[in-house]
């Protein structure tokens, strides 16, 4: 197998081909303006409203509560800080450790350099949250509920809109960072009490660059890149047009793939968590195993460490990530598993896996034959091998 | 993703020297589960010549942590326990064709390892158990004085290089207060060495005299006595040394070359910026 069995879409994904289709025009032959008067660039303004009504689909949205960003990171900042400035009475932010960066370490600076007080919501073993502790937080002093739809390392799944309900009982807005979410999991916002949403593109099939940031109508809100009158004066800046077109194509494609994300991809899931179970001694599933992604497993492999993993499924050209500390530039492992309590014996050798529809059975099967034996091998030259062998497999 | 050399995918592919020693009189240990990385070191050394006859190594860790391990094997094997010593963190990253910056603590447990090794082998007290020293990083368990030792020895400037070399400070970042104090306290220490070195030897006058005196008459005098002449030393004004040049000295033609003589003796030995003035008596 020549290709790479690419296993890591919760970090990226391939832009379908379908998307590339759709965006090609846009660079040598439409590359006029949408905000020019003259109808080569107001024939692109055109195409834009139609990617803005395809993804206000997806979401269950309209398609003037779209605003198109540079991505998750960005629509993240903006939201949060629009509930900031529009509420100057409320100095308290209520999210959860496991957060993606975008958010946690917003959250720390606000804290740090503004004086906002942060309430960290914790998870269990699971990675689920305590919903008598959200309770417990949100308060007529909160500004902003920030609570991920789904977790990028674990896949595990937040109650979102009832967190939502109790943010709105306290008058605070509530924002979820649902980059992972969108796509893989029904979406509809008209019926839920979620006031901003973040996504961004290249998680589901789009190119990089590109998000957009779901603002509920009514929403009072304060803009974060303040320029020209693009995105209804919500968004200065001229338009990412290929971007836009591309996650606009790639709404589309999601709707029509829903489906097939539920059944077969999580199919092929199931069949590698099982299989990996099954043929590797000592390995537990990190987060809830019902309330998670269809497409994500985060699988710990005892006594292993994560980045050796990693460097000899690269050698056989599998893609996945790991928590493991040596795989970023930092120490400490992942900040989602330690806030879950994941045994140190496992958390520095925890693999994702996150799989798309462009997954096949074949790569599944590639991935059973030849990563048991990298697992028995690093175990073997291990001081702790023998333990690992001793212990027997945990489904958690 | 890791830059990594050839040699250190090599040494993690393919890791020499795996598996424990059988017979080992020597084994040392560093590391831990929780930490992320742990080597167990095995030496077979043969107690009448001092030379390690066989080195093998276990180690729970990532890529470079194992490559570290298995270059460390290949690098004391066949040399005498004082030999392999000598081999420092950066030595074991030179075998590798150099580590990332942020991988230097695995080349640093491969010293720390060999070090415990031979402890266990010489009846010593395991040097990582580190009973002397304060605790100062809690989250890795890293002493004030393995701190001082790496920055020491690497010319570490930086709280980041510490935690790139001994992970101290790069957990809860409570201790980084403390780790500045420590860098600080050793840059204190080299800038003193350093200027002692720079202005060395550094002498009071009467220290200088003391010295002028001792060369002159160790060195030189013995040399004019043997062709009838003398000198004596009459004072010391700065760097100034005048002397009096008797006997035979006086009247010789090459008084000049005997005073030229007489200074480079003492620049050599006793300090490069003295010069020599004659008096006449």
């Amino acid at each position: 197998m020549k290709q790479a069995v690419y296993l890591d879409n919760n970090a990226t994904t391939m832009v379908a081909p379908e998307v590339f289709e759709a965006i090609k025009p846009f660079f040598v032959e439409r590359y006029g303006n949408p905000s020019s008067m003259h109808s080569f660039g107001g024939s692109v303004a055109r195409e834009i409203r139609a990617a803005r009504s395809a993804l206000a689909t997806l979401l269950g949205a309209t398609p003037q509560e779209i605003v198109f960003t540079s991505g998750g990171t960005e629509s993240d900042s903006t939201a949060i800080l629009s509930a900031l400035a529009t509420n100057p009475g409320r100095r308290e932010i209520v999210t959860t450790r496991v957060e993606h960066p975008a958010v946690l370490n917003l959250c720390k600076h606000l804290a740090r350099a503004q004086g906002y007080t942060v309430r960290w919501l914790s998870v269990d073993k699971d990675g689920l949250l305590d919903m008598n502790e959200v309770r417990e937080k949100i308060s007529d002093n909160t500004a902003i509920v920030s609570v991920m739809w789904a977790n990028n390392e674990t896949g595990v799944l937040f109650p979102v809109n009832e967190i939502g309900e109790i943010a709105q009982e306290h008058g605070a807005l509530m924002h979820t960072d649902a980059v992972q979410a969108v796509g893989k999991i029904p979406i509809n916002l008209s019926e839920l009490n979620i006031d901003f949403l973040s996504l961004s593109g290249h998680k589901l099939h789009a190119p990089k660059g590109i998000g957009a940031l779901y603002i509920k109508k009514g929403t009072r809100f304060s803009p974060f890149v303040v320029g020209g009158h693009q995105e209804s004066d919500r968004r200065g800046g001229t338009e990412n047009v290929p971007g836009i077109i591309g996650i606009g194509a790639a709404a589309a494609l999601a709707a029509k793939n829903f489906e097939d994300e539920n059944t077969r991809v999580m199919a092929m899931r199931d069949r590698l968590q099982q299989g990996l179970l099954e043929k590797v001694p000592s390995c537990r599933i990190n987060g809830h195993i019902e309330e998670r992604l269809p497409n994500t497993l985060n699988i710990g492999f005892e006594y292993v460490e994560g980045e050796a993993i990693l460097m000899r499924m690269d050698e056989k050209r599998i893609c996945a990530s790991s928590g493991s500390a040596c795989t970023s530039g930092s120490l400490e492992p992942s900040h989602v598993l330690r806030a879950m309590g994941v045994p140190f014996t496992s958390v520095h050798g925890s693999i994702r896996f996150s799989l798309s529809r462009y997954n096949t059975d074949e790569e599944i099967d590639f991935v059973l034959t030849e990563l048991p034996p990298i697992i028995e091998f690093l175990r073997s030259i291990s001081p702790f091998g023998q333990e690992a062998l001793n212990a027997i497999c945990t489904v958690h | 993703m890791w830059e990594y050399s050839d040699k250190v995918k090599d040494h993690f592919f393919n890791p020499r020297n795996i598996g424990e020693l059988q017979d080992a009189n020597a084994v040392g240990e560093v590391g831990s589960l929780a930490c992320g990385d742990m080597l167990k070191l095995y030496l077979k050394i043969d107690p009448d010549t001092d030379k390690i006859v066989d080195a093998r190594f276990q180690t729970f860790g990532c890529g470079s942590a194992i490559a570290s391990s298995s270059a460390l094997t290949e690098m004391v094997k066949g040399k005498t326990v004082d030999e392999a010593l000598d081999i420092t963190n950066q030595d074991i990253a030179d075998y590798l064709g150099g580590l990332p910056v942020e991988k230097m603590h695995c080349s640093v447990m491969g010293k720390d390892a060999f070090h415990a090794a031979v402890a266990c082998y010489r009846g010593e007290p395991a040097p990582q158990e580190h009973e002397e020293g304060q605790l100062v990083c809690e989250c890795f368990g890293v002493t004030d004085e393995q701190i001082r030792n790496e920055v020491r020895d690497n010319n570490l400037t930086t709280i980041e290089q510490v935690t790139n070399y001994t992970k101290a400070g790069g957990g809860c970042g409570l201790c980084h207060d403390k780790i500045e104090a420590i860098i600080q306290q050793v840059r204190g220490e080299r800038k003193q060495a350093a200027k002692a070195e720079k202005t060395a030897p550094r002498m009071t006058n009467l220290q200088k005299i003391a010295k002028i005196q001792e060369v002159i008459e160790k060195e030189i005098r013995p040399m004019l006595q043997q062709d009838g002449g003398d000198v004596e030393l009459i004072d010391l004004d700065g760097n100034k040394v005048f002397v009096a040049l008797r006997g035979l000295c006086r009247s010789c033609p090459s008084s000049a070359l005997t005073k030229g003589g007489i200074e480079s003796k003492l620049k050599e030995l006793v300090h490069p910026d003295l010069f020599v003035e004659e008096v006449a008596e």
